[in-house]
């Protein structure tokens, strides 16, 4: 019963925070809102016991990610709300939502009519529980979590490595100011064509 | 009454349908990258959600590379969106059209 309450807790934090991302019109108060998401997912991973990945999931999304579109929205003063009554493409908006529902009708409608109808959920999309890398029970999350990462993945692990250090680098080369005239802001609408 | 991972996946299913409506709907690009947070968190409580109900921890595995290229996306995502609205803050996703030949 715990179990139930705590998931509709969390179920309604996650679902309201991706609301209020989606709708509200300052990017200040949607950053704010996806912090409520992600600490509901936390939740939810530790309620399946996947304690490690609810830890990085506050440490690296609630924290670091957050923070960084923060900065951004704060350094560059872009913190105004956007006027969302404005609707520079007409019907675009009808035509998202109705794009998001049949999205949502398929991937529901996959979940309850693929495989065999009487077990549901997982089994009944895979069509088998075959498993590739057991549990064990009784062993810390982390532990086993760490055994898989570098022993079956370790090429992939060491390539993760490749791919931040290529960001970070990225990021330099795009940011960085080349000289003080890149700094003097270009009026809006004069941008060469 | 059981919390199974029907749920997970349903919950999952939502959070991933109202991101997409607000990737194709909001025209602010910081906006429009939280979405994409939105959707890969969504696929993350399904991939922790086959993994506890299969006995699996493939599924753990799959959700640390994804935290970990979503940290890498962000990166550059944001700084193309710095490098862009540096030079014309009231820019949105369509002004970027502006970048073709």
């Amino acid at each position: 019963m715990i179990d139930v309450i705590v998931f509709a807790i969390s179920a309604l934090i996650i679902i309201g925070g991706a609301i209020g991302v989606i709708a509200l019109p300052n990017p200040v108060h949607a950053a704010l809102s996806l912090i409520a998401t992600f600490f509901g997912v936390a939740v939810l991973f530790v309620q399946q016991e996947a304690h490690f990945l609810a830890l990085v999931q506050v440490v690296v999304y609630a924290g670091a990610i957050v923070v960084l579109f923060l900065f951004v929205i704060m350094l560059l003063g872009v913190d105004r709300a956007q006027e969302l009554g404005v609707e520079p493409l007409a019907g675009q908006r009808a035509a998202g939502v109705a794009v998001g529902a049949v999205l949502l009708a398929l991937v529901v409608g996959g979940l309850f009519l693929s495989g065999d109808p009487d077990r549901g959920g997982a089994v009944a999309l895979t069509g088998q529980s075959g498993q590739v890398v057991p549990t064990v029970e009784g062993e810390q999350d982390v532990i086993q979590l760490a055994r898989d990462l570098f022993t079956r993945h370790l090429l992939t692990f060491e390539a993760t490595g490749i791919l931040l250090t290529v960001a970070t680098v990225g990021a330099v080369v795009l940011v960085r100011a080349r000289g003080a005239e890149d700094l003097i802001l270009d009026e809006p609408g004069t941008a060469q064509h | 009454m059981e919390v199974t991972e029907t749920w997970y996946l349903l919950l999952s299913a939502l959070l991933f349908a109202l991101g997409a409506t607000g990737l194709l709907i909001r025209r602010n690009p910081l906006v429009m990258f939280m979405c994409v947070e939105l959707m890969l968190n969504a696929v993350n409580i399904s991939f922790v959600a086959f993994s506890n109900a299969l006995d699996d921890l493939s599924g753990q595995t799959a959700v640390f590379f994804v935290l970990v290229v979503a940290a890498a996306e962000v990166v550059v995502g944001l700084s193309l969106t710095v490098a862009v609205l540096r030079r014309r803050p009231e820019a949105t996703a369509d002004d970027i059209a502006s970048l073709r030949g």
